[in-house]
C-alpha cells in the first residue's frame, strides 16, 4: 500500500484472513459460555442450599416438610468410588504393567489394547446393564441392589482409563532405568516395583485421579445397580445413596426445596471433580516424565 | 546373586543359578498379569455374549427387523419397536456433531495457531473443564436452564425457517434440539483435545512453506494445516459422536421421554440409552420388556463400538506416518 | 490481481528485455542494514549490513549458529514466525524497507520467495497443485502453462510431465527439492532465499540444484546460506562470511576464498575451524 516494492495484497484476501480469524476467535469465545453459564447457575441457585446442615444430615425424602441434608449421598460416592478404586487402580495398573513390561507387540497384547479401547468406548449406561445382568438379576451376595454392584459398574468404568493412561506413562520410563537395574542383576519383579512403578508414579496417580473423578459424577451405573435410599449406610451389602442419584431423583420433583437441595448438591459434586481434576494437572505437571 | 541372572527385556529367564523358588516371583509376577490381561479380554467377549443371551426373549417375539424398524414402543401392550429410539439417538447425535464439531475444532484451531502464547495454556485448561462437569449437571442445567430460555428462540427459529424440513411447527419445552445442544456442549472437549493434538502434529515447515509462498495466517491454515489434520479431526468428531450416541442421564432429562418419532427437531423424542435409564425400574418384573430394554442396550454397545473402531482408525492413521490422500486410493 | 501485477513491472522495472529472449528482465536487489535479531535471550545476528546484488547469488558461509540462516530469515520476515525471535533494523528491496509501516509481511513474502532446508511440499497436494499453491492464493484459476513453466524454470519438468496428478512427496528427495522450488518459482518473485537447499540431498541432486542456481540468476537476485565451501565457490558471484552472529567479511567470490582480508576467513575457508 505505502509502497510500490510489493504487490498489495488484494482487499479480498486481506478480508477473508480478517474474517476467518474473528470468526474461529468468536467460536472460540461461544465454546467458553456454556461453561460459564453452568458455573454461574451452579453458585447462584446451590449456594443458597448449603450449610453445616446440609452436610451432617440426611435427606428425608419428605415433600412437604424439611427435605433435609445430602450426608448419606456425600458418604454413599466416597465409599462407592472407594471401593470401585480400590478394585480398578490395581487391576488397571497390573494390565498396564504386562502391556509395556510382558505383553509389548505380542498378538495378546494388541488384542488385551483393543479390548480396553471398546471398554473405553461402551456408554456408562451399558456397565449398569451389564452388572444388573450378571449380579442383580441372579442376587448375588444376597442382595439385589447393593452398593458393591454399583461399585462394579464404576470399577469397569474406571478401568480402561487406569489402563490407557498408565501405559502411556510407564512407557515413558526410560529404558535405560531398566537396563541399568536389570545389570544389578535384579530379577524382574523388583525391577518393576522398585524401579518401573516408583518412577511412574506421579503419572499413573495422575490418570487415578482422572478416573476417580470420573467415576464421582457417573449416574448411569448406579441407577439399577446400586439404586438410592435417603439413610446413611455403610454396608456394602445394601442400597446406597450417592450425589449423582440424589440429583436425577430430585429433578424431576415438583418441590422447589427438593430442587435447591439437587443445586446445592451438583454444586458440591462439581466442586469435588474440579478439585480431582486440578490436583491431577497440578500432579501432572510436577512429574517429570512427561 | 550372580551376573548370570541378566535378563534381556521381554524374555523368560533362564537363569543358570537360581533355584525354582527365586524365580518363584518372576513367574508369578508374569502370569498373574498375564492372567489378569486375559480377564479384560474375557470379560467383555462374556459381556457381549451375556447382553444377546438376556435380549433373546425379545427378538424371538418380535423378530430382529420387527424391532429395529417398527415405530410402535407401548410397552403395556407388549409393543417394541425400537426406531422411535434409534432414530432420536442418531437425530441428536447428529445435531451434536453439526453444532459441536465446528466450535471443537475452532477452538483447537484458536488455541493451537491463532490464540497469544500466554493465553493457550489457561485456555486448554478451560476447555477440557467442560469434561468434568458431570452429566446429571448437564440435565440439572438443561432442565431448569437451557428448556426455558431457549424455548422463545426456537420458536423463533421454526416459525422464521419453517421452510426448512423438520424445523417448522409447534416447539415443545424438551426437544430433539435442546439434548442435542448439550450433547454437542458434552462432546467439544474430547473433540477439541483430538484436534488439538493432530493440529500441533503439522510439520511447521508446512507451515513456513505456505508462509513463505505469501500465504496469509488462514490461508496458511486452509491450504497447510487442515488438510494434514483432518484425518485426525475426523476421527476427534467419530469419538464425540460415539460418547454422544451412549450419553444417558443429561440426554434423558431434556429430551422429554415420548417414544415416538417427533416431526421436527424441536419435538420431543426419546434415545436408546434414555429409555433403559427410564423404564428399567418398571421393567424388573416383566421379562419381555426386560429383554427389549437390553436389546437396547445391545444396539447401544454396537453402535458405539462401530463409531469408536472407525473414530480409532481414523486417529491412528492420523498420528502414524502420513500417507497423501490421494495415495491410499 | 493482474493489474498489479503489471503495474509492479511498469513502475518499478525500467526496461523489460526484447520479447523473444528467455533472458527474464533484471530482479532486485537486496540490502540488510544493521540488521539484529534474537531468540528470546539469545543475540544471533548482531549489527549485519549486507547487499545482495541484482540477478547475482550471493552466498553465506560460516560455522553451524553464525547466524546465517537467521540472515536470510529476516530478509523475508519468516524469522518472527518463531515464538519468542525479534529483530531490528531495515532490509532494503530497492528502496523499501520490509520491515517498513504499512508494508504487509504476506506481500513481502510474495516478492521475496524461500527454498528451505528440508524439502517441503505439502503432503496431501499433487506436483500440480503444490506448484500451484503460491498461485491459488491470488487467482482463481492456475492455468498449466504456469505451472509447466515453473517446473521448467525449476529443471524438472521433464521428470515429472506425466504424472502431475501424483502426490509430490512421492518423488525423491532431491525431486521434492526442485519442486519446492518450482513452488516458489511459480509467484514470480524477486529475489529467492535458499537456506542449505541441498544439505538433505544426495551428491548428484545437489549437483543439480547448483546448475539450478546458475540459471535462476537470469531470474531473481539469489541469496544462499551454505555450510559446504565447494558449494559456494561453484555457485556464488559473492560470498559473505559469518562468525558469531557477526559478518566477518564479504566480497567476490574468488577472492574471499583465495585472498581474504581476514585472518578468520582464512582459517575457516582453509578448514582450520568450523
Amino acid at each position: 500500500m505505502s509502497s510500490v516494492a510489493f504487490a498489495p495484497v488484494s482487499a479480498r484476501r486481506r478480508r477473508t484472513d480478517k474474517l476467518a480469524r474473528a470468526s474461529v476467535a468468536l467460536l472460540t469465545g461461544v465454546a467458553l459460555v456454556p461453561l460459564a453459564l453452568i458455573l454461574y447457575y451452579l453458585v447462584k441457585q446451590g449456594i443458597g442450599a448449603i450449610s453445616l446442615d446440609f452436610f451432617t444430615t440426611d435427606p428425608t425424602g419428605s415433600f412437604l416438610g424439611d427435605p433435609g441434608g445430602i450426608k448419606s449421598a456425600i458418604l454413599g460416592t466416597v465409599l462407592m468410588v472407594g471401593l470401585a478404586a480400590a478394585v480398578a487402580v490395581p487391576v488397571g495398573v497390573g494390565v498396564a504393567v504386562w502391556l509395556v513390561e510382558f505383553g509389548r507387540a505380542s498378538k495378546l497384547a494388541h488384542a488385551v489394547r483393543y479390548f480396553i479401547d471398546v471398554m473405553t468406548g461402551v456408554p456408562s449406561i451399558v456397565f449398569g446393564l451389564f452388572v444388573y445382568i450378571t449380579l442383580v438379576i441372579g442376587g448375588a451376595g444376597g442382595s439385589s441392589f447393593a452398593a458393591w454392584k454399583g461399585s462394579t459398574a464404576l470399577a469397569l468404568l474406571m478401568l480402561p482409563i487406569v489402563t490407557r493412561s498408565a501405559e502411556v506413562v510407564l512407557l515413558l520410563v526410560p529404558d535405560a532405568l531398566r537396563e541399568a537395574a536389570y545389570a544389578l542383576g535384579a530379577p524382574r519383579w523388583k525391577v518393576v516395583f522398585r524401579v518401573v512403578l516408583p518412577t511412574a508414579l506421579p503419572g499413573i496417580v495422575t490418570g487415578v485421579l482422572l478416573a476417580v473423578a470420573r467415576a464421582a459424577g457417573e449416574t448411569a451405573p448406579l441407577l439399577f445397580t446400586a439404586a438410592a435410599v435417603n439413610a446413611t449406610a455403610f454396608n456394602y451389602n445394601d442400597s446406597m445413596n450417592s450425589l449423582p442419584m440424589l440429583i436425577f431423583k430430585n429433578v424431576g420433583q415438583a418441590q422447589d426445596r427438593l430442587v435447591t437441595i439437587a443445586w446445592g448438591a451438583a454444586l458440591t459434586l462439581v466442586a469435588m471433580i474440579l478439585m480431582l481434576t486440578l490436583l491431577a494437572r497440578l500432579i501432572q505437571r510436577r512429574s517429570r516424565l512427561s | 546373586m550372580e551376573a548370570g541372572t541378566i535378563t534381556p527385556a521381554g524374555e523368560r529367564s533362564s537363569a543358570l543359578h537360581r533355584s525354582p523358588a527365586a524365580r518363584l516371583p518372576d513367574r508369578a509376577l508374569k502370569w498373574g498379569l498375564t492372567a489378569l490381561s486375559l480377564g479384560v479380554i474375557v470379560l467383555i467377549a462374556y459381556f457381549f455374549i451375556r447382553l444377546i443371551v438376556e435380549s433373546e426373549p425379545v427378538f424371538q417375539q418380535v423378530g430382529v427387523v420387527n424391532y429395529l424398524f417398527s415405530a410402535d414402543w407401548v410397552p403395556s401392550k407388549e409393543l417394541y419397536g425400537a426406531l422411535p429410539l434409534l432414530a432420536g439417538t442418531l437425530i441428536t447425535s447428529a445435531i451434536a456433531l453439526l453444532l459441536g464439531i465446528p466450535v471443537a475444532v475452532a477452538t483447537a484451531l484458536f488455541i493451537t495457531e491463532l490464540a497469544p502464547r500466554r493465553i493457550r495454556g489457561p485456555l486448554t485448561v478451560v476447555v477440557d473443564l467442560l469434561a468434568a462437569v458431570p452429566s446429571v449437571v448437564y440435565g440439572l442445567w438443561g432442565f431448569f436452564f437451557l428448556i426455558p430460555k431457549l424455548k422463545p428462540a426456537e420458536q423463533w427459529l421454526a416459525d422464521t425457517f419453517s421452510f426448512v424440513p423438520f424445523v417448522g411447527g409447534t416447539v415443545t419445552g424438551p426437544n430433539y434440539f435442546v439434548a442435542g445442544l448439550i450433547l454437542a456442549i458434552m462432546i467439544l472437549p474430547i473433540a477439541s483435545a483430538i484436534s488439538r493434538e493432530v493440529i500441533s502434529t503439522v510439520p511447521p515447515e508446512h507451515k513456513e512453506a505456505a508462509l513463505a509462498l505469501g500465504a496469509t495466517r488462514w490461508e496458511t491454515i486452509r491450504m497447510a494445516v487442515l488438510p494434514y489434520a483432518r484425518g485426525g479431526i475426523a476421527g476427534g468428531a467419530m469419538l464425540g459422536l460415539g460418547r454422544a450416541i451412549g450419553e444417558t442421564i443429561a440426554v434423558t432429562l431434556v429430551i422429554g421421554n415420548a417414544p415416538v418419532i417427533g416431526d421436527s427437531i424441536f419435538q420431543q423424542g426419546y434415545t436408546l440409552a434414555a429409555v433403559i435409564a427410564n423404564e428399567f425400574g418398571e421393567a424388573a418384573s416383566n421379562e419381555l420388556h426386560r429383554a427389549a430394554l437390553i436389546g437396547a442396550g445391545l444396539v447401544l454397545f454396537v453402535l458405539t463400538l462401530g463409531v469408536n473402531g472407525v473414530a480409532r482408525a481414523f486417529v491412528v492413521r492420523a498420528e502414524r506416518g502420513r500417507r497423501p490422500a490421494g495415495m491410499a486410493a | 490481481m493482474s493489474d498489479l501485477a503489471a503495474q509492479r513491472t511498469t513502475t518499478v522495472r525500467p526496461a523489460p528485455g526484447p520479447a523473444l529472449q528467455p533472458v527474464a528482465s533484471p530482479a532486485r536487489a537486496v540490502t540488510v542494514e544493521r540488521l539484529n535479531a534474537w531468540y528470546g535471550d539469545q543475540h544471533s545476528v548482531k549489527d549485519l549490513t549486507l547487499s545482495f546484488a541484482p540477478n547475482r547469488a550471493t552466498a553465506l558461509i560460516g560455522p553451524s549458529g553464525s547466524g546465517k540462516s537467521t540472515v536470510v530469515r529476516c530478509v523475508n520476515r519468516m524469522h518472527e514466525e518463531i515464538p519468542g525471535a525479534r529483530a531490528s533494523g531495515r532490509v532494503l528491496l530497492d528502496d523499501t524497507d520490509v520491515y517498513g509501516d504499512g508494508v504487509d509481511v504476506v506481500a513481502v513474502r510474495r516478492a521475496i520467495g524461500m527454498v528451505f532446508q528440508k524439502p517441503n511440499p505439502f503432503p496431501t497436494m499433487s506436483i500440480f497443485d503444490n506448484v500451484a499453491a503460491g498461485l491459488r492464493l491470488t487467482a482463481r484459476k492456475v492455468s498449466h502453462d504456469q505451472v509447466e513453466s515453473a517446473l521448467r524454470g525449476a529443471g524438472l519438468w521433464e521428470e515429472v510431465k506425466d504424472r502431475l496428478a501424483k502426490p509430490g512427496i512421492g518423488l525423491s528427495g532431491g525431486q521434492q527439492q526442485r519442486l519446492c522450488i518450482a513452488r516458489a518459482l511459480a509467484v514470480e518473485p524477486d529475489v529467492l532465499l535458499m537456506d542449505e537447499p541441498a544439505s538433505a540431498l544426495d551428491p548428484i541432486s545437489t549437483l543439480k540444484i547448483e546448475e539450478l542456481v546458475q540459471e535462476l540468476k537470469s531470474r531473481v537476485t539469489i541469496a544462499i546460506v551454505t555450510h559446504n565451501m565447494q558449494q559456494a565457490a561453484r555457485v556464488a558471484d559473492q560470498t559473505a562470511f559469518m562468525l558469531d552472529g557477526e559478518l566477518v567479511e564479504v566480497g567476490p567470490t574468488e577472492k574471499i576464498f583465495t585472498n581474504p582480508d581476514d585472518s578468520r576467513t582464512e582459517e575457516y575457508v582453509t578448514g582450520k575451524f568450523g
